[in-house]
């Protein structure tokens, strides 16, 4: 007997447990684990709460609940990938997988299963050419987009010159860090800084030798691409050879409060860019208390409520849920496809009047979307730290990204993908 | 008497010398072949191949190359990863420079092309041996990694640094690119690993096999004996990367579909698949496949069970998980230091005689 059944346990125990779901799905690629958990359970926790906020207020979108099943990728690959298979059981909507690697594994294979991903200010930047990826929207903003605005924001505090300026650009080594490379030796090239490469294996604990490196040639600015705990060391590293604060910009993933809180006060003055606002002055945290945090259906352990990353889940969701709504609009129907929520995401419009009616006013930029361009208008804040107060504080408004570079840069690199993976171009 | 013997005579050195000797041994695998080709395929989903059967298969093939060098002989080897990568690198490169060729040829010159960076590695073991190799083997590992992330012409120049295999096919039916669909990846993966299993299993029970256990049991012995331990050695590294190599292009190129160095080919799956010889058996063909087993299909299983059934939030059961596979590897070395392989020989050895030990 033992024999007989045991196959059947492994086979029962492996196969997806699909609950069957009438619901509509929006999965929740996440990872509470790893060198990079820190990180992602805020952001999970958002995206979360958002929904359930949704469910719990409003009754769902348009009538119909709204189901987060998890799944947790460690922002591994191989496992982000199983996540999609087995997730591909309950019918999800679209997908939110958080991680560059796995994005950029997900894009061939989604406009396959036409399956749409929503990768808000990470994955490909070049996917904002809806014209080659019919199904990736990366609004509101990109890497390229945020490379931009840090150097936009240099020059203003420069005077509008960076001729013989040094910028350092500290990067994680892989497909996320290396993105803005590209970007950032156009903007040399143009404005004439030098621009100094220095890569920092995963996770990222070891940067002594590149902060040497910038002891040493002592670069006007630096520029961070970090994730995780790359963040904390790096930002340690710079206290510890006294780099002025002011003088280092991380992109949005480097701008968290687990990233600065561990340098104590020698982290005060760093900034970070942003797409969206900070804090939890906005009446949409009124909602979520009373809905969610009160009525114990916060998720996680509800410790990360109003931290930068639980907004950023929640902006997430939000768009998300915008997306939805319009697709629903459009199709007539409310018990949506995927197919429908992509044309929901290629008609969407979020006004400033519409952020201000979901409680997020100046929050969020207005994104309006079309069928070619599928990554919004891409415009970045600056936001700094202050270590006595804790927070962090927007000391910009929307800066606009030089597009006049970056478009010839989308154009190429998409019709790189174009040609390699043989799409022909639509929206024409 | 579940498992009998009686009865099944041998009349030659021949039939005393089969792979399966015993006849029950002998239809179980030839069942199990029939049932891999002919049946899984019409059942297979997109996951049940992503998630079980081609890391299952891929993992085997690349236990089996590495339990060819450390397990039949004996040199340790922690490059198993950097290995994977040069398969994986040299592929991309065939697939990208050479694209009206075969798939297949080109994953099978990308096992020779890291058979010769394996024998490269494998020069040392000439002078060193045991953990001083490993540590060799480990600057392997590292160099590799650092070499395809350094030097851009390894990926084309792509911006992101990622490597994404384009759509090829064999016999008109995709197997690489995102419109390959379950069963081709199963099929591809499964005839690789079976006639990859087939030649591990001749060529170490041949000649070359006994000078390789040979010089593992006691160099000086093997030499005195006649064995070179020049060739031996070499020919156990390049055999061994020719396999590794060959897990590593089918892992980037049919599962993947793209690749970033140092996530997939890290010095994690150098581990991986020297825990999954260990737990499986050193110096076993069999081993090097229930190991691949073990280590695949746990962690997925117990995922499913206890998020999927259970439904525990996905970070603990993630944490229970990394907990229960470590137990159960120490465990493992502590009941049966000699792995999966082992048990299962001892439940034929008692199934022999069951219901009536002496």
């Amino acid at each position: 007997m033992k024999k007989l059944t045991f196959p059947a346990i492994v086979a029962a125990g492996l196969m997806a447990a699909a609950p069957a779901m009438a619901d509509l799905v929006v999965p929740n690629l996440s990872y509470r684990t790893g060198p990079y958990a820190a990180n992602g359970i805020p952001y999970a926790d958002g995206f979360n709460d958002y929904f359930t906020l949704l469910n719990e207020r409003d009754g769902g979108i348009g009538g119909e609940i709204i189901q987060v099943p998890e799944c947790e990728t460690a922002y591994n690959t191989e496992k982000g990938v199983e996540c999609y298979e087995a997730l591909k059981g309950d019918n999800p909507l679209v997908m939110n997988p958080l991680s560059t690697g796995i994005t950029y594994q997900l894009i061939p294979k989604a406009s396959v299963d036409n399956m749409p991903l929503y990768t808000p200010g990470y994955g490909r930047t070049s996917a904002k050419n809806g014209k080659v990826f019919e199904w990736v929207f990366n609004a509101p903003a990109n890497y390229w987009d945020g490379a931009s605005v840090a150097v936009k924001h240099i020059l203003e505090q420069e005077g509008g010159d960076l001729n013989g300026k040094k910028i350092a650009l500290v990067y994680h080594n892989s497909a996320y860090g290396k993105e803005p490379i590209r970007t950032l030796q156009e903007l040399s090239k143009k404005h004439g800084f030098e621009l100094s490469e220095l890569p920092v294996d995963a996770p990222g604990q070891e940067q002594k030798s590149q902060w040497l490196q910038i002891r040493r040639d002592k670069p006007d600015y630096v520029i961070m691409y970090g994730w995780g705990v790359q963040n904390q060391v790096g930002i340690q590293e710079a206290v510890n050879i006294r780099y002025p604060m002011d003088h280092m910009i991380g992109i949005w993933w480097s701008g968290s409060e687990n990233d600065v809180i561990s340098a104590g006060e020698g982290a005060n003055g760093y900034k970070a860019l942003t797409f969206h606002g900070v804090g939890q002055e906005y009446p949409l945290y009124d909602d979520l208390k009373t809905h969610v945090y009160d009525a114990g259906k916060a998720s996680g352990a509800g410790d990360q409520i109003g931290t930068v990353l639980y907004s950023r889940g929640a902006y997430a969701a939000l768009v998300i849920a915008e997306a939805i709504k319009k697709a629903q609009d459009l199709a007539g129907t409310s018990a949506i496809t995927p197919a429908q929520l992509r044309d929901g995401f290629e008609a969407l419009e979020i006004s400033a009047e519409r952020m201000e009616e979901l409680g997020l006013p100046d929050f969020g930029q207005p994104i309006s979307l079309s069928c070619d361009n599928h990554g919004g208008a891409g415009l970045g804040r600056i936001q700094q730290w202050d270590a006595a107060a804790g927070q962090w504080n927007l000391i910009t408004d929307f800066i606009e990204p030089d597009e006049e570079v970056l478009q010839p840069l989308i154009e190429e690199d998409s019709a790189a993908y174009a040609a390699e993976a043989g799409v022909t171009e639509r929206c024409n | 008497m579940l498992y009998r013997e009686a009865g099944d005579f041998k009349t030659g050195y021949r039939k005393d010398g089969q792979t399966f000797p015993i006849k029950l041994d002998r239809w179980g695998y030839y069942l199990l072949l029939a049932i891999a080709f002919l049946v899984v395929p019409f059942l297979i989903n997109d996951y049940w191949a992503n998630a079980v059967f081609v890391p299952f298969l891929i993992y085997a093939i690349a236990a089996l190359g590495l339990n060819i060098l450390t397990g039949y002989a004996g040199q340790v080897s922690l490059g198993t990863g950097g290995f994977m990568a040069v398969g994986a690198y040299a592929v991309y490169k065939l697939m990208t420079a050479f694209p009206e060729i075969s798939i297949v040829i080109h994953i099978l010159l990308a096992g020779g092309i890291t058979a010769l960076v394996g024998m490269l590695f494998g020069l040392p073991s000439l002078r060193i041996k045991g953990f001083y190799l490993a540590v060799a083997t480990l600057a392997a590992q590292f160099f590799l990694v650092w070499l395809f992330n350094k030097v851009p012409w390894f990926y084309n120049y792509s911006a992101s640094g990622q490597i994404t295999a384009p759509e090829r096919t064999v016999l008109d039916i995709a197997v690489t690119g995102p419109a390959t669909s379950a069963p081709a990846k199963y099929l591809i993966c499964l005839c690789f690993a079976v006639l990859l299993a087939w030649v591990a299993r001749n060529l170490t029970r041949g000649t070359a096999g006994r000078k390789w256990m040979a010089i593992r049991d006691m160099d000086i012995a093997a030499e005195i004996i006649g064995v070179n331990p020049l060739t031996a050695k070499l020919s156990a590294f390049a055999v061994s990367s020719f396999f590794v190599g060959i897990a590593g292009a089918l892992l980037f190129a049919v599962y993947l579909g793209a690749a970033e160095v140092g996530e997939a080919f890290g010095i994690n799956k150098s581990f991986l698949v020297l825990f999954m010889i260990i737990i499986g058996g050193l110096g076993s063909i069999f081993g090097s496949f229930a190991g691949a087993a073990f280590l695949v299909l746990l962690p997925v299983m117990l995922k499913n069970v206890l998020v999927g059934t259970l439904g525990w939030p996905t970070d603990l059961a993630a944490h229970i998980e990394l907990m229960i596979v470590g137990g159960l590897i120490i465990l493992f070395l502590i009941v049966e230091p000699h792995g999966l392989a082992r048990l299962w020989s001892l439940a034929k050895e008692k199934l022999r005689l069951w219901p009536f030990p002496h």
